[in-house]
């Protein structure tokens, strides 16, 4: 690192630098641990990427310049357009319903009719202190495609016939979607909470006087109040949904079957299992695009419902 | 007789409330008490109709097999090494970096934090395979020092306290310390640090729990068992031969039960600290 903050109380005594010098000085020096790093592990490998997105390399041999043909090469691979549909699904499957759950259970949280409040919340909330590591294995192991997997045993007792979780189109999303769901909504109920909370009383006791039905109260003055932290949530848990990566590795294991592969798991697998680094440099760079342009969307959304 | 009604309403709304409440409690805590019964049953009796949902008898076995499998002591060292280290690290540099942002002038100071906010709307991905060979070329593969030197950048940590020492370090403090002739670094640390302690604590759970659960990266760059953190070794115990699920859920297990536990204990802090730092 070299970064020695001592060194810096100590030179300003010798030069005879103005006090405003100094406090630059010593800012600069305070701020560059940052910058010095992210020169290194951050804006150069970022550069870098965009580089290797245009060579043939595997990474050991010499670079090739191969022009827009990486790109070419993954736009027109079915299974990246297949692991692109994925993660969109599992957006819709895990994270959307997240929003919704979420509002409805932090309602209930803010409640004034409750007690044991302090009891439900951490319950609620104890999913997202566990790994997602964790998560995956327990419920890879829920979802076991025997008769005797929990959530088999769960659907025989509608009546429906085990499913093969782990080897099926909808089976596989619904699961890594359910890991998804129940590692985060926790947290965003929370956030949810926080939200209410801060709403001012006075809102509600005001419409209580005009005679508002709880339905209005909802309509008029919760989800408006809360619209900040909804556009907040929606955008942060789209790009985390985008990036999903560790329950389908886990889940599938090392054969990235298609029904689970991720964008972010086809970019690992061409990389670091086929060493195709151009191939994968440019599957990431379009990653970055495609989150680039859902968060430009986000944001567009947001905008005019905030009008 | 409406005032029997509306109290009808509110014994109905409470009970839908309950309920609600109820069953979302019990679907956040049964996976976690399953793995506790799953640890401690042998495979037989997880794998038959209906499983076991009672803790069983094969605690010791199953640990005694995980440790045959993996690592297992060494790998929650690697990780207790690497989150105490990046969040120590996190703490230092980022209030430093933060003190230096709220509290003094400098040229480019705005054009700097800008650019440290726009760093947080890059995906890691983007850079993950450039950053590999980074690592390669410093021979820093299987060695905790590819995840703890990277792992020092945090842009929120800095937005964060900066955000925090601008409104909770008062600048006459800091003017009548400058007329005292202290020094700028003894300005932080003597004035500052003490007074951002709450922010130093709600940083630290969010970047601690943050590297202890971290995956991608840690499975590029550690390969081998000896350097790996307890997140990558768990997955040696799905790869073993046999998938004896009672030694795979109780490996699981025993990796969760301390975070778990630490959040039990500081649950209102936690709670606090990890959805604050959504919200700001």
């Amino acid at each position: 690192m070299g970064q020695n903050p001592s060194q810096a109380t100590q030179a300003p005594k010798k030069s005879p630098l103005s006090e405003k010098k100094k406090e630059a000085l010593s800012a600069y020096l305070y701020v560059s641990p940052f910058f010095i790093l992210f020169a290194i592990f951050g804006l150069f490998p970022i550069l870098f990427s965009f580089y290797l997105g245009f060579q043939k390399w595997n990474g050991l041999g010499e670079m090739e310049f191969v022009g827009l043909q990486n790109f070419k090469w993954v736009l027109t691979d079915p299974l990246f357009w297949k692991s692109l549909y994925n993660t969109l699904i599992m957006w819709v499957l895990g994270t959307l319903p997240q929003l919704l759950v979420g509002i409805v259970l932090a309602y209930a949280l803010n409640s004034t009719l409750i007690k044991a409040k302090s009891f439900f919340r951490v319950s609620i909330f104890m999913p997202y202190v566990t790994s997602t590591v964790a998560v995956a294995i327990v419920f890879g192991i829920m979802f076991n495609d025997q008769d005797y997997g929990l959530f088999n045993i769960l659907l025989g007792l509608f009546g429906i016939d085990p499913m093969s979780w782990s080897t099926s189109e909808w089976g596989l999303k619904v699961a890594i979607s359910t890991m998804v769901f129940w590692r985060w909504i926790g947290y965003n109920t929370i956030i949810y909470l926080a939200g209410l909370q801060a709403i001012p009383n006075e809102l509600y006791e005001a419409a209580q006087i005009d005679g508002a039905t709880i339905r209005q109260k909802i309509q008029y003055i919760t989800i408006p109040m809360l619209r900040p932290i909804i556009i907040l949530t929606v955008f942060t848990s789209t790009i985390g949904a985008l990036q999903l990566f560790t329950e389908p590795l886990i889940y599938i294991g090392r054969t990235f079957r298609e029904e689970g592969i991720t964008v972010v798991l086809y970019l690992y697998r061409e990389a670091f299992v086929n060493l195709a680094f151009g191939p994968a440099s440019a599957s990431a760079i379009v990653l970055f695009f495609i989150i680039l342009i859902l968060s430009g969307i986000n944001v567009l959304v947001a905008n005019r419902i905030g009008r | 007789m409406s005032q029997t009604s509306q109290k009808n309403n509110v014994l109905i709304g409470k009970t839908f409330i309950y309920v609600l409440l109820g069953a979302a409690s019990f679907l956040s805590i049964f996976p976690l008490y399953w793995m506790f019964v799953m640890a401690t049953n042998h495979n037989s009796a997880i794998n038959s109709i209906p499983p076991a949902m009672l803790p069983g008898n094969q605690l010791v076995t199953n640990f005694t097999n995980v440790l045959n499998t993996i690592d297992f002591f060494g790998a929650m060292w690697n990780s207790l090494v690497v989150s105490t280290v990046i969040t120590i690290g996190v703490l230092f540099f980022c209030s430093l970096a933060g003190f230096a942002f709220a509290k003094f002038q400098f040229k480019g100071k705005n054009f700097l934090f800008v650019f440290i906010l726009v760093t947080m709307m890059i995906p890691p991905q983007l850079g993950l395979i450039p950053q590999y060979f980074i690592i390669t070329k410093l021979d820093w593969l299987n060695d905790l020092k590819a995840i703890i030197i990277p792992g020092l950048i945090d842009a929120f940590g800095i937005f964060w306290m900066r955000q925090y020492i601008s409104s909770n370090v008062p600048d006459e403090l800091v003017e009548a310390a400058r007329i005292d002739g202290c020094s700028n670094f003894r300005i932080y640390w003597n004035i500052a640090v003490p007074v951002i302690i709450p922010a130093f604590a709600t940083l630290a759970i969010i970047k601690f729990m943050y590297v202890w659960n971290d995956f991608l990266w840690p499975l590029v760059v550690l390969r081998e068992e000896s350097s790996q953190t307890i997140q990558v070794a768990l997955r040696g115990l799905i790869d073993a031969y046999v998938r004896d699920n009672g030694m795979i859920l109780s490996g699981t297990f025993w990796a969760t039960v301390p975070l778990i536990v630490v959040f039990l204990l500081l649950n209102k802090m936690f709670i606090a600290s990890l959805t604050e730092g959504a919200v700001k």
